[in-house]
């Protein structure tokens, strides 16, 4: 790899053993890409996946350390992932003794060592930095050194951003040094799709099931998605940017997606089109049996698979304030039909602390309170990592959330079913 | 006995069983609970995985694909392997993906005392012809031979 004296002097040492071994872990990683030089990394800020200070990650506090106690602090301030832990979740005693005493009994520490290393603020806890009420939203071109899966393939296929699928730790290497090693999703080249995706559904397709379908098929590759635009429109309007975050959310949980385009829609498809999808581009038709097929073939892996439902939870990743006061006005809506004042779940809506913020000062947030439904910030996936949590019959509309905890998938409207009326 | 050549991500040898993964390998999902509540076996815990659920992870020669889902990804094999409850080599048959390649460099360049072997581009026939329990051994060079 060729370096600028500037980044070969890092490697040799000349800035320290500490920053010598974060260009090495960038060289390294980039050599294994075939990257041939490393390029600025040119947004304002980070955005790391990091962000629960589980007792299990020591190794993360000590690598941590190294970096503060050699003053190798990037120059960029950060968002990270959303906090695991809030009292507006409900957790009975031995569920809150779990979680304080024995799996995130390092948050205060690991929440010191982030403020050291440069958060953005005390609420800059989220997936959903991009959102306007936080902040932390790329340009089109930008060059980032993120990770948090689904905030990668929305910056990068939503936003026009350029960012690789980096792992935790990986993420704060690059901007520490400044830059990033050029490969992969960063080059024009690995932005083209080598699969054209064909949605021949007879109604609007479920953003988190169509999401799952194509990550599980494609897995890492980019793909083109063609007739999208005939249900969620060809402006990326509020709405449409909702879809694409929950949809892409699922793609790269269930495959490895890091970029997508959707035909008439996301930046880089409007600008060039079809001239995107390499030569033999494998094809994959989206039907309604095909998403039904996917559907049913989840594991549903409670014990008693006819339980009642103990919680639901909503916002993985994090809703957005459009999406919080729509989903207030479909729970009123509900309730209203089947006779109930209140949801017979609880459940739990989660969204970034800005952007419960701002809804907070709607007067959604109050129509939302009286129909039972609990509003959080927290990382519903770190709640379920509670054993004891994952033995509650949990429900979710995320695919994230179901395929890496015991939650069970419904689609929103059965959700909806479920928490407004009851039944399985 | 079959001899297979991939190209070296991480150097090292080993002889070990083979476990191997047809699907994708979720790296959060296989192994955060294990982590976690101290399995020293490290076993795999991706319900979506019946390839290698509830198949011991440590200590063996994991094949497989390339990795998949959540970018703690790597941060998650960093932890495993300073834990030292990481497989005793990655054995991929695609290209190595972004976050396994960063667990793996992360543990290469940061801990001392830790060798895990990662070859990739070992090819489908590779991940046709090997089978769990098979024995693998690592070579340098990024020969591995299946016996």
């Amino acid at each position: 790899m060729i370096l600028t004296e500037k980044q070969q002097q890092m490697l040799d040492g000349k800035q320290g053993e500490t920053l010598a071994k974060v260009m090495k872990t960038l060289v390294m990683y980039g050599e294994a890409f075939g990257a041939e030089k490393m390029i600025e990394v040119t947004s304002e800020h980070n955005h790391l996946v990091t962000s629960f200070g589980l007792k299990m990650i020591t190794p993360v506090y000590e690598l941590m350390d190294k970096l503060i106690e050699s003053g190798a602090i990037s120059k960029q301030t950060f968002s990270v992932d959303p906090r695991p832990l809030d009292k507006n979740v409900p957790a009975n005693f031995l569920q809150n003794l779990i979680f304080n005493k024995f799996m995130y009994s390092k948050q205060d520490f690991y929440e010191g060592q982030l403020n050291k290393l440069g958060l953005m603020d005390k609420d800059a806890f989220t997936c959903t930095c991009y959102m306007d009420e936080v902040g932390n939203k790329p340009q089109k071109g930008d060059i980032l050194s993120w990770a948090e899966s689904s905030a990668v393939v929305y910056a990068n296929s939503v936003l026009g951003a350029r960012c690789n699928r980096n792992s935790g730790i990986m993420d704060i290497m690059g901007s520490i040094a400044g830059c990033v090693p050029y490969f992969g999703l960063l080059t024009d080249e690995g932005r083209k799709a080598s699969w054209v995706v064909k949605i021949e559904t007879t109604k609007k397709p479920e953003a988190q099931l169509l999401g799952s379908a194509i990550g599980m098929k494609v897995m890492e590759d980019v793909p083109y998605v063609i007739g999208l635009d005939k249900w969620i429109g060809e402006e990326l309007t509020d709405e449409a940017c909702t879809y694409l975050k929950d949809f892409g959310a699922a793609t790269a949980s269930n495959g490895a997606v890091g970029l997508y385009h959707i035909d008439n829609l996301t930046p880089e498809a409007k600008e060039q089109g079809e001239s995107l999808i390499l030569e033999n581009a494998k094809e994959y038709v989206i039907t309604d049996e095909e998403l039904e097929r996917v559907k049913n073939n989840y594991p549903v892996i409670w014990k008693d698979k006819n339980a009642k439902p103990k919680l639901c939870f909503m916002g993985c990743p994090h809703m957005s304030l459009q999406q919080l006061k729509d989903w207030t006005d479909r729970v009123e809506e509900a309730l209203k039909k089947y006779s109930n004042k209140k949801v017979v779940i609880p459940t739990v809506f989660t969204a970034a602390p800005k952007v419960l913020e701002e809804f907070n000062k709607t007067e959604y947030a109050e129509r939302l309170k009286k129909t039972g439904v609990i509003t959080s910030y927290i990382c519903p996936l770190m709640y379920m990592n509670n054993p004891l949590c994952a033995k509650m019959p949990v429900i979710t509309s995320s695919n994230k959330l179901r395929t890496y905890t015991t939650a069970r998938y419904y689609t929103d409207d059965e959700i909806l079913l479920q928490i407004t009326k009851g039944g399985n | 006995m079959k001899e297979f050549k991939g190209r070296v991500v991480t150097p090292g040898t080993c002889t070990a069983k083979a476990v191997v993964t047809r699907e994708g390998f979720n790296t959060l999902a296989s192994l955060q609970k294990a982590l976690q509540f101290g399995d020293k076996k490290a076993t795999c815990n991706d319900q979506n995985n019946r390839d290698i659920y509830g198949e011991e992870l440590a200590g063996n020669a994991l094949v497989l694909p390339q990795t998949i889902g959540s970018t703690t990804g790597g941060m998650v094999l960093y932890c495993a392997c300073a834990m030292k409850r990481q497989p005793a080599c990655m054995l991929f048959t695609n290209h190595i993906d972004s976050l396994a390649a960063a667990g793996a460099i992360l543990a290469d360049v940061w801990l001392d005392d830790i060798t895990m072997p990662v070859i990739d581009n070992l090819g489908d026939e590779f991940l046709n012809y090997v089978k769990t329990g098979m024995t693998v051994k690592v070579k340098e060079d990024g020969v591995v031979v299946v016996e």
